[in-house]
């Protein structure tokens, strides 16, 4: 029952005293054990740590302290944070049972407004796929279909949120990690503008790209954790130090007014039949609710492909050089330095990260450089020039979050079939802006469709407002994946 | 465009420090070659003349965003203890880290 609840719900009935919070985590915690075993959403559960929690909470309430505006609301966390104390992996056999001596900022944000961390959520080996098929541990199943995959690489995280697993979750999106599995599942996800969210306590993959964001089931619990997390931090040099307007206040707005822009090079290409038929009718109910709908371009949208899967393997080459057998995780001995190195690496990283560290450094070697890497990043500047243009006639882009609904486990037979699948949510990472995917709508198999929507640079509130118009008019409402409910 | 060589693979996974078995090698070379033919079009993409975007905020004070300042103060500040810090450490002798020797012939 109250495993369905919403983020503000819970806190709301918590705060009220309706419930306590050891009730709700306890709750969560019998259904993650009775229904997990099949989904396979986390690789790591600290009951013993969220009920400690939960019981802090509530003698908070009791001894009438003040409650944050998460108190009790349990979580889940991809398991690229950095937890204090609790095993993070970020999906990969060179950091299995790795406990660490520190906690990520999003994570400490989030305990100090109260919420209780049930934890640690499948992923793709260090954020690196889009179907969660690459987690070095276990597979992940859609909740609204089985035999098909969450999406990725915050798979684990999105079918938690969308199997009622948790209230809600932390991802990262470093080229549609939160807002693909979002898709993917039926629940809304955001990748907040670059330096929003701090990034100390995130396991770097490509450091100019990452961003930590939340995942939840309607756009008011999303904007309530964007909330939460967002804020400067001088552990991170990129930390923007800017104001975090009132997310929440956005909400009700209504899509009157809006200039929602329509990329062409979006909808020009291969999209699934039923995919287009759902943001077809996501465009005419913000049409419906007085929103302007303009077309827009953005001419170098083909070169965000090639762009992406250069910079991002050659900024992961390098971040992933730190494991090195020497400091912490998986060391295979040897009798000298480079082959140990050598041969840890070999043994710790799995088939797709081993490709990426390849590829990043093969762009990166002496003589390539110029023509990859900066290559990549002068085009990076060409598709943010197209963004700055479009957002000239428009306040926020309607794009479909994925050309496809969910597919079938086993299906992206290649690398580069993988790759492709990225295709409309990799600009916006390139680009730095804020992104989000709202549901809007099952297809007639009865799988979610996600409308992504983009942002100027620390516009998320035009975002939240966009988004919970097209929840309110073409959302999910009620309905739940049918195994899970 | 850039097929790749045997040789080429081993010497970007040495300059990686991965050991590739040799199965791996073979299927890097034909997967690479693959994903490099697809991407590498970029290479040949004219952008005389444009700036190279490093990061998606500007670490300056010129740039689209509130400027930053990326240097604090360069002030003594509390960190982990060393036994914290070394908790996750394989290979340990006391403070230190045990590592095979760097020059050839010594122990570790």
């Amino acid at each position: 029952m109250s495993e369905w609840w919403s983020v503000v719900e819970t806190a709301r009935r918590i705060a009220d005293g309706e419930v306590t919070a050891f009730r709700v985590v306890e709750d969560m915690l019998v259904r993650i054990t009775r229904v997990d075993r099949d989904l396979g959403a986390y690789l790591e559960i600290d009951g013993d740590g969220a009920r400690t929690a939960a019981n802090e909470i509530d003698r908070k309430r009791k001894a009438g302290e003040k409650l944050g505006p998460l108190a009790g609301v349990p979580i889940a966390l991809k398991d690229n944070l950095v937890t204090k104390g609790i095993v993070t992996t970020a999906g990969s056999k060179i950091l299995a049972g790795w406990v660490p001596p520190y906690e990520g900022t999003a994570v400490e944000k989030l305990r100090a407004a109260g919420a209780v961390i049930l934890g640690k959520t499948n992923l793709d080996e260090f954020g690196m796929g889009s179907s969660t098929e690459r987690s070095a541990f276990k597979k992940t199943k859609n909740p609204w279909d089985s035999s098909r995959v969450p999406g990725g690489s915050s798979g684990g995280s999105a079918a938690a949120v969308a199997a009622g697993l948790c209230a809600a979750s932390l991802g990262t999106d470093t080229g549609g990690s939160i807002r693909q599995p979002a898709a993917f599942s039926g629940v809304v996800g955001i990748k907040p503008t670059y330096g929003r969210v701090s990034r100390w306590g995130v396991v770097a993959f490509a450091s100019s790209l990452d961003q930590v964001g939340p995942l939840a089931r309607t756009v008011g619990d999303a904007a309530l954790i964007l909330q939460t997390i967002c804020g400067h931090d001088p552990r991170d040099a990129t930390s923007l130090d800017v104001p975090v307007p009132d997310f929440s206040a956005a909400l009700a707005a209504g899509a009157r007014g809006l200039r929602v822009g329509l990329p062409k090079e979006y909808f020009a290409g291969e999209l699934e039949e039923h995919v287009r038929a759902a943001l077809d009718r996501t465009i005419a109910a913000l049409r419906d609710q007085g929103a302007e709908i303009v077309e827009v371009s953005l001419p170098h949208t083909h070169l965000a492909l090639p762009a992406y899967y250069i910079v991002a393997p050659a900024e992961a080459s390098s971040n992933l050089a730190r494991y090195d057998g020497i400091r912490y995780g998986l060391r295979v001995e040897a009798p000298d330095l480079l082959t140990q190195y050598s041969k840890t690496r070999g043994a710790g990283f799995g088939p797709e990260v081993k490709r990426r560290i390849m590829l990043g450094t093969y762009a990166l070697r002496s003589g390539y450089y110029d023509a990859y890497y900066k290559k990549a990043q002068q085009i990076r500047t060409l598709i943010k020039r197209d963004f700055d243009a479009a957002f000239e006639s428009c306040d926020v882009l309607l794009t479909p979050t994925t050309p496809t609904t969910a597919f079938r486990f086993g299906a992206k037979a290649t690398p580069l079939d993988m790759y492709l699948a990225d295709v409309f949510t990799l600009s916006c990472n390139l680009a730095g802006l804020p992104g989000m995917s709202v549901p809007c709508g099952l297809t007639p198999e009865g799988l979610p469709v996600g409308a992504q929507l983009l942002g100027k640079p620390l516009d998320e509130v035009t975002l939240l407002r966009a988004g919970a118009a097209i929840e309110a008019a073409v959302g999910l409402g009620d309905r739940r994946p049918g195994g899970f409910a | 465009m850039p097929t790749l060589t045997r040789k080429e693979v081993e010497e970007i996974a040495l300059l990686a420090r991965l050991h590739l078995e040799s199965d791996e090698l073979e299927r890097m070379q034909s997967e690479l070659g693959v994903i490099l033919d697809h991407f590498g079009t970029i290479a040949a993409i004219d952008a005389t003349g444009i700036p190279a975007m490093t990061h998606a905020v500007a670490m300056d004070h010129a740039g689209p965003f509130v400027s930053l300042g990326v240097l604090r103060p360069d002030e003594p500040q509390p960190s982990l203890p060393v036994d914290e810090a070394l908790r996750g450490t394989p290979k340990r002798d006391g403070d230190l880290i045990v590592v095979p020797a760097i020059i050839p012939g010594a122990k570790e």
